[in-house]
């Protein structure tokens, strides 16, 4: 299967593509080449690092072929920071947009007691009917490390508490993100990991 | 709910796990792709690799043993000894890391923690601090000196204010080494690693000291630690992080389980 993974230099994709691996895909890695794009069979994009970083993806050209192979329902999952890129954008960087296929925007978590970032294992609230967290049971752990993160809304697939509830994972069709790192998560991970591989358009849409 | 970690680590001296009381009299503990492999199999929920010769006998940190370890892990892995500039991090990333600790190096020149962070993102950038107290000080916590060469070299650096610099520059973590109880197994510092952790915004890791279940609830607790290190209880087949997460549960810290 053609995963392709997108890069915009601002981390390491080392362990995303050891996952992938792991799981029999062949990810190839892309920081503007738009064949690779427009021949995907998934989309993957893995995201550290600032919300400003994504700027490059606007610079190459990938966010309109990425908009449009979504469009033609190719599966895509966006990690971490590649998970606000799917809303309308991040306070960590306001003039920078995000891809705006989920309408709400990302925020830092509230300043208190707690520490910020939120990092570390913590459990998932899964919504029922959610395809991409098929099989994750109520309080699976996965590994966390942000200090942004998506309200929880009509889209969301998963929700965790820190300081607040937020987003975990958010679904809408063929669309996907995760604010946690399945490719660090264990079997919880990875069976994440593998259920985006195995995906596939149902008949009704 | 958030959980504590418990983190196994591994000292690595050419290319074998060993342990030792306060970096000496080392004793070989394995294969470290094996080890590692065990710990997770194991319910850590975090694998740290420090190659304890690296820095002063002037080695890189051996990128085989790196890329062998991180083929079939998928918990977090952090790296370190060694590691002096950008490119050495880079390296160790390429390798398989998904963090790197740094520690001499950064005293030396602290700018290496903002390009490591500007290039792989805050939550890659460990910054470890051996720290001893200081028993002529007035307050022997607050007045704790960072050491550097595996504990042999004072740099004059008090350790809560070098832990803000890290934080400032970017570092993602500290790693807070007591060198005072390291390899002792008579318990954690809980006064430094509360010092430590009640001053920055960033997790603090605790290490130096395990020895009993207690001694990890107590630096949880009165320690405030987000996550702890341990490496000797682990060798040996003495325990594992399963069964010590299942006690720390019933003394009711929140830990990953099942794992």
């Amino acid at each position: 299967m053609r995963v392709t993974v997108i890069d915009y230099k601002a981390g390491n994709l080392t362990s995303v593509l050891k996952a992938l691996r792991h799981l029999g895909a062949e990810p190839e890695v892309t920081d503007g080449d738009l064949s690779l794009v427009e021949q995907a069979e998934r989309i993957v994009l893995p995201g550290v690092g600032h919300f400003q970083a994504t700027e490059r993806l606007d610079a190459t050209g990938l966010t309109p072929a990425i908009r449009a192979a979504i469009a033609r329902g190719v599966p895509f999952l966006g990690i971490c920071v590649g998970m606000q890129w799917l809303y309308a954008g991040s306070s960590e960087a306001a003039e920078q947009p995000g891809l705006g296929h989920f309408p709400e925007s990302c925020a830092r978590f509230a300043e208190g007691t707690e520490k910020v970032p939120h990092v570390g294992w913590n459990s998932l609230e899964v919504k029922a009917g959610s395809r991409l967290l098929a099989g994750v049971e109520p309080g699976e752990f996965v590994y966390f490390t942000h200090s942004f993160k998506g309200p929880v809304s009509s889209d969301t697939a998963a929700t965790t508490f820190y300081i607040e509830p937020f987003a975990a994972a958010v679904e809408c069709d063929n669309v996907m993100g995760v604010q946690f790192h399945p490719e660090k998560s264990g079997a919880t991970g990875l069976k994440i990991l593998q259920n985006f591989l195995s995906w596939e358009a149902t008949g009704s849409e | 709910m958030i959980t504590k970690r418990i983190i196994a680590c591994l000292d690595v001296h050419d290319g074998r796990v060993v342990k030792g009381v306060q970096f000496v009299d080392l004793v070989d503990a394995g294969d470290p792709a094996t080890q590692a492999a065990r710990h997770a199999r194991e319910g850590a929920d975090e694998i740290v690799l420090l190659d304890i010769t690296a820095t002063h006998e002037g080695r890189k940190t051996l990128l085989d043993t790196v890329r062998r370890t991180a083929k079939a892990l998928f918990v977090p892995f952090c790296v370190g000894g060694g590691i002096r500039s950008a490119d050495d991090a880079a390296q160790v990333f390429e390798a398989g890391a998904d963090k790197v600790s740094v520690n001499s190096a950064a005293l030396k020149d602290p700018i290496l923690i903002d390009a490591i962070g500007r290039s792989f993102g805050a939550q890659a950038v460990v910054v470890a601090i051996d720290a001893r107290r200081d028993p002529k000080a007035a307050n022997p916590v607050r007045d704790a000196e960072v050491f550097v060469q595996g504990g042999r070299k004072p740099t004059g650096r008090r350790v809560v204010e070098w832990a803000r610099e890290a934080e400032q520059r970017g570092a993602g973590e500290i790693l807070l080494t007591s060198m005072d109880s390291d390899g002792t197994r008579a318990g954690f510092d809980c006064e430094l690693t509360a010092a430590v952790s009640e001053a920055v915004r960033i997790p603090v890791i605790a290490s130096g000291g395990a020895g009993t279940v207690d001694h990890f609830a107590d630096v949880f607790g009165r320690g405030r630690a987000d996550a702890a290190l341990a490496a000797s209880i682990f060798h040996f087949g003495i325990s594992s992080a399963r069964s010590l997460k299942e006690e720390l549960a019933k003394a009711g810290v929140s830990v990953r389980l099942p794992c």
